[in-house]
């Protein structure tokens, strides 16, 4: 049994078995956590030419589950964060006491998201791919529908739309090419205006998903109602699914299609997204859209690595950056936004201005906080520092000089506006003069187990560098291509 | 070559630091013992090493970040020296920390990033490549802004937030320079300086200013000094902290081995940059001081006479004399001496006699003798009077300016020491020579263990001031040591 | 134009074509109109326009090309499933706001 096709089924059967346990499905977590997490790190360790033809159908027609090296990363990342949020999840009481139907279908929805995502990671199949997506999509509308209807439906829509797009791209492709996998298109592609249609339609339905500006508009009233779980699988993993695949795209199916203007038009989008969502997250005044509008900015990231992975003959650099600095943002976002969680529901209202004294109340969640902060800012030690690194090293090699700015300055920014939410804890309570007793402790230490592991995780990453870097080499499309080697028939 | 010693050196502070942050309360005992455990733990490695290294035992630890990349902890004599000054006067400054606190609120967060600073300022001490530098001295940033917002007023908070927004923007800076030259040269070793040759002048003086930039940040030179006079919100051991050890002389030492490990002085020379950064260090001098004359708030004239005096180092690192060399690097340590001394004392007559404004200070001498004696050490010794410590290092920036041809180097030396004087001698007046206001009632100034611990830290500090000046001619004093640092390397 | 029907017919080009016709329909229907519910199905418009391009690219002359058909059906799929997913959100907010309308007038926050 390959973990490859197991990491697909299984999630989708705990979603069969959470549907039918009813209330008793939540603690389904228990065992679901732990296997992915296995599955996941034996993934992670596979030798490089690991792959899983479903079915044993060949291809062209076939579809052909492959470990490089994003996929592991990501999957790992995945099966960290959801297992890290399910859990918090388990041990957390309701949010919205008497909504105990809600919190029932929160269990399906996370296991058909994880197993879109793993599937996504894997697959090499245009069409699959559309599948995934809107696995992904369906359990991230219905997620956000538990906070704000309205914000859910206008992402449905929108995310429709994208999805329709992208659906009309592939059937280009299939019109052109009839092939929809990535690793023969990447063969045979040519640039002629079928190909270029299909790629930009293509294109703009998963930024659509990736939530780049300024095709962002649905992700913070999104998550600003939605309940900390899912708000932190909307922002880790829902929007990294869009991003991998157009990795998929540009550098592998169509890597002889895509020219520097175009690279340059998505690096440019990428750093308008960066200084756009840092200012728009330095106006909040509410935690959560501002940690929203933190990922409008960090997905900004991603997307200026695409120029400076393109630019040059040696993307090792830039190449493991832009996948770092996906995994590292899973992580932290995933901590902060569990974390806020903790703090807005400690505090009167939802304001940055009535977190006072959280930081003598619930230090653990503070610090929590605070440490996925520190990897959003790109400070080190962290992941978030370890990506910025590379990523800036490849853009001062390369004369990206703007690129160069861009990261720097997002730093700065993200620090304004994370730092004013840290001084914010650390500010008194409210009202309260020097006697008054300060805010009890409102929560059991165990509860910021999950975001304190996450963002733990994050800063660890920091010293993994060289494994790291070395994991996201495997199988990338500008590595000395190997023979990939399907299982055999058992 | 060991790798314990420098592991060790970061460990320890790390254990007293997660040990500090779970505690509660209630078991500050423990935690004080901790503490202070740790301390002197750290400074029986440091005699340890000090032997060793003297024995010709090199200790270096390696890791690889990245690809190309590695994160080294080497203790060659200027690590040395700057890892010794740190971790005495930590042992000091958690004596008086504890003292000072007594039973205040948050102090498991104050204790545990206290820790973290020691290990920050001891990992920057260490950095054996560029990147290491900038891993801990953004550790420091990151570990000082709750000390410096400790009270959670908003005066503290507006503190921190200025001062994280001059750090970060320095640190951006540097990290900007620093990639740039490695772009250029490959990873930047300080044990193996990089090959500069075919670099145009033009690109080599932008990434100088963009370091040098971005380190002069923390070392508070004009104009980036903004921060510290600011940072005088946080409580008196942070001040202590940041003003002798931690921040500021981080600052410095990166300023120094960026001119002397990366560029070498031969390079900094043909660019021409020793000149203007001599300059600038002069003018922080001299503008530090005369802000510290206008200033009524008794820290916040120590905080403005810090300005000026750390560039005192910046300055001796400018220019190209070995004297010039000599006499920076001991005032790296001579300036740290007196000037927790001076901050230990203010502190302790804020906390014992509500003592915060100058005018506050008539009769001090006659009710906190021992305090008072000390602070007048650091004092005399910052106006370089012999045979306080200060004097050396005055001396010998006098010798070197007169070597490399700089001769108005000179005239402001002797003009911060006339200013100098005009802002601490009139403190030593209303201290000793005139009564204490009458409603101010007598203590007795070192009745109990807490007062003991309060004060007796200064105490120390001012005799091995004293004692610095007047045995530095022997090979182990500070003096030594720098002669022996600049003899061995720097001189190139 | 010459082309005799049962070429275009058997070719799929007149499928393709009507396939593109409803994409452009669906497309202008989805951007002017305001309801959700006429969102959603000028939204299951373009996909039927786009099932029909798959469909319609896969027929040739000889003999159909099957892959494309399978695409479609697993296409269709999904898109059953997403309506109906959200046609139960729109109806969801339809009760929300009818419940919350008589409420009102007593100054009741509806529910979100």
């Amino acid at each position: 049994m390959s973990p490859l096709d197991l990491l697909m089924a299984a999630p989708l059967g705990f979603m069969a078995a959470a549907l039918m346990l009813g209330p008793s499905g939540r603690w389904l977590i228990l065992l679901a956590a732990p296997l992915m997490a296995g599955l996941a790190l034996w993934l992670a360790l596979l030798p490089p030419d690991a792959a899983y033809l479903v079915g044993q159908w060949d291809l062209p027609l076939g579809i052909l589950l492959r470990a490089d090296g994003v996929a592991r990363l990501m999957i790992l990342a995945t099966a960290l964060v959801i297992g890290a949020v399910g859990l918090h999840a388990l041990a957390e009481p309701p949010e919205k006491p008497g909504h105990a139907a809600q919190a029932e279908t929160f269990w399906p929805l996370v296991y058909l998201m994880w197993a879109g995502a793993n599937a996504g990671f894997l697959t090499t199949d245009l069409f699959n791919l559309y599948v995934t997506l809107e696995m992904v999509s369906l359990a991230a509308v219905a997620l956000a529908a538990m906070g704000s209807l309205a914000a859910a439906l206008r992402y449905f829509m929108i995310a429709l739309l994208g999805s329709l797009a992208y659906l009309l791209g592939v059937a280009l492709t299939v019109a052109r090419y009839d092939t929809v996998d990535v690793i023969l298109l990447a063969q045979v592609a040519e640039a002629d205006l079928a190909t270029l249609l299909a790629l930009g339609l293509m294109t703009a339905g998963l930024l659509i998903k990736a939530a780049l500006f300024p095709m962002h508009g649905w992700l913070p009233p999104a998550h600003a109602a939605a309940p900390a779980p899912a708000s932190a699988l909307l922002s880790a993993i829902a929007v990294k699914l869009g991003f991998v695949i157009l990795v998929r795209l540009w550098f592998e199916a169509f890597a002889a299609v895509t020219g520097p203007a175009a690279l340059h038009v998505l690096g440019g989008l990428g750093a308008a997204a960066v200084i756009y969502g840092s200012i728009q997250a330095m106006r909040q005044d509410r935690l959560k859209p501002l940690v929203a509008y933190s990922t409008v900015a960090q997905v900004g990231y991603l997307f200026l690595a695409f120029p400076l992975v393109a630019g040059t003959v040696e993307p090792s650099g830039a190449w493991a950056g832009m996948t770092l600095h996906g995994v590292a943002h899973m992580l932290a976002k995933a901590a902060m936004f569990l974390a806020a969680g903790l703090m807005l529901k400690a505090v009167a209202g939802d304001r940055i201005a009535d977190l006072g004294g959280l930081a003598q109340a619930m230090p653990l969640t503070v610090t929590a906080f605070g440490l996925a902060a520190v990897s959003l800012m790109g400070l080190p030690p962290s992941g978030g520092f370890t990506a910025k690194f590379l990523l800036l090293s490849a853009a001062i090699e390369q004369g990206a000089f703007l690129y160069a700015g861009v990261l720097v300055i997002g730093g700065l920014l993200a620090a304004v506006y994370l730092f004013r939410a840290l001084s914010a804890c650390f500010a008194p309570l409210a009202g309260a003069g020097p006697d008054t007793a300060s805010r009890g402790p409102v929560t059991g230490g165990v509860q910021a187990v999950a975001p304190l592991a996450l963002a733990g995780l994050a800063i660890v990453m920091g010293f993994a560098g060289t494994a790291l870097v070395d994991v996201s080499a495997i199988e990338a499309p500008w590595a000395t291509p190997t023979v990939i080697q399907p299982e055999a028939a058992p | 070559m060991m790798t314990f010693a420098p592991l060790l050196l970061v460990f320890l502070p790390l254990v007293a630091a997660g040990v500090s942050f779970a505690l509660p309360e209630r078991l500050s005992a423990w935690r004080n013992a901790a503490n202070l455990g740790v301390a002197f733990t750290k400074l029986l490695v440091v005699a340890y090493l000090l032997n060793a290294t003297e024995a010709g035992l090199v200790f270096e630890w390696r890791y690889e970040f990245l690809p190309g990349h590695d994160f080294v902890l080497r203790l060659d004599r200027l690590a040395l020296l700057f890892v010794t000054l740190s971790v005495f006067l930590w042992l000091l400054t958690t004596i008086y920390a504890i003292a000072y606190f007594d039973r205040g609120p948050n102090l498991p967060r104050f204790f545990g990033f206290f820790n973290l600073c020691v290990l920050a300022a001891t990992g920057v001490a260490m950095s054996g490549t560029a990147i290491t530098f900038f891993l801990f001295y953004e550790l420091l940033t990151l570990a000082t802004w709750p000390l410096v917002a400790h009270k959670g007023d908003d005066k503290s908070l507006r503190a921190g937030r200025i001062y994280l927004s001059y750090t970060l923007a320095g640190s951006v800076a540097f990290l900007a320079g620093i990639l740039w030259l490695q772009s250029l040269v490959g990873a930047i070793e300080f044990a193996a300086p990089p090959d500069l040759t075919g670099i145009p002048a033009l690109t080599l003086t932008l990434i100088f200013i963009l370091c040098i930039g971005g380190l002069g940040v923390k070392a508070a030179i004009f104009p980036l000094h903004g921060w510290l006079p600011e940072a005088m919100a946080a409580p008196a051991p942070v001040s202590a902290l940041l003003h002798a050890v931690a921040v500021v002389k981080a600052g410095a030492f990166g300023i120094v081995r960026m001119i002397y490990d990366v560029y070498g002085i031969g390079t900094v020379a043909e660019l021409g940059l020793g000149v203007p950064l001599a300059a600038l260090a002069s003018v922080t001098i001299l503008y530090g001081s005369v802000r510290a004359l206008m200033q009524r708030d008794l820290k916040k004239r120590l905080a403005y006479s810090t300005v000026s005096q750390v560039s005192y180092i910046v300055l001796g690192a400018s220019l190209i004399g070995p004297f010039a060399v000599i006499g920076g690097l001991v005032h790296l340590v001579h300036q740290g001496i007196m000037k927790i001394t001076l901050f230990m004392c203010a502190g302790a007559l804020a906390n014992r006699m509500g003592i915060k404004a100058i005018a506050d200070l008539d009769g001090a001498g006659r009710l906190m003798p021992v305090t008072m004696a000390a602070f007048s050490v650091g004092a005399l010794g910052m106006i370089g009077l012999p045979p306080v410590a200060g004097f050396i290092s005055k001396w010998y920036l006098g010798i070197g300016a007169l070597q490399s041809d700089a001769a108005w180097v000179v005239a402001v030396l002797a003009g911060s020491s006339l200013l100098n004087a005009a802002y601490f001698l009139p403190l030593l007046y209303r201290a000793w020579l005139l009564p204490p206001p009458p409603d101010r009632p007598a203590i007795r100034e070192l009745a109990t263990t807490r007062d003991r611990m309060l004060i007796l830290p200064a105490a120390v500090t001012a005799l091995v001031a004293l004692g610095a000046g007047i045995f530095a001619s022997l090979p182990f004093s500070p003096l030594g040591w720098a002669t022996l640092i600049a003899e061995g390397g720097y001189l190139r | 134009m010459d082309l005799p029907l049962p070429v275009l017919l058997s070719t799929g080009h007149l499928y393709a074509v009507t396939g593109a016709a409803l994409v452009g329909l669906g497309l202008y229907a989805f951007i002017t109109l305001r309801h959700p519910l006429r969102q959603l199905l000028a939204v299951n418009v373009v996909g039927a326009g786009i099932f029909l391009i798959l469909g319609g690219l896969g027929r040739g002359p000889d003999a159909t090309d099957p892959f494309p058909q399978a695409l479609v059906i697993t296409g269709i799929v999904v898109a059953v499933a997403l309506t109906a997913f959200g046609a139960a959100m729109i109806v969801r907010q339809a009760q929300t706001r009818a419940a919350a309308k008589p409420a009102a007038d007593d100054n009741e926050n509806p529910a979100p």
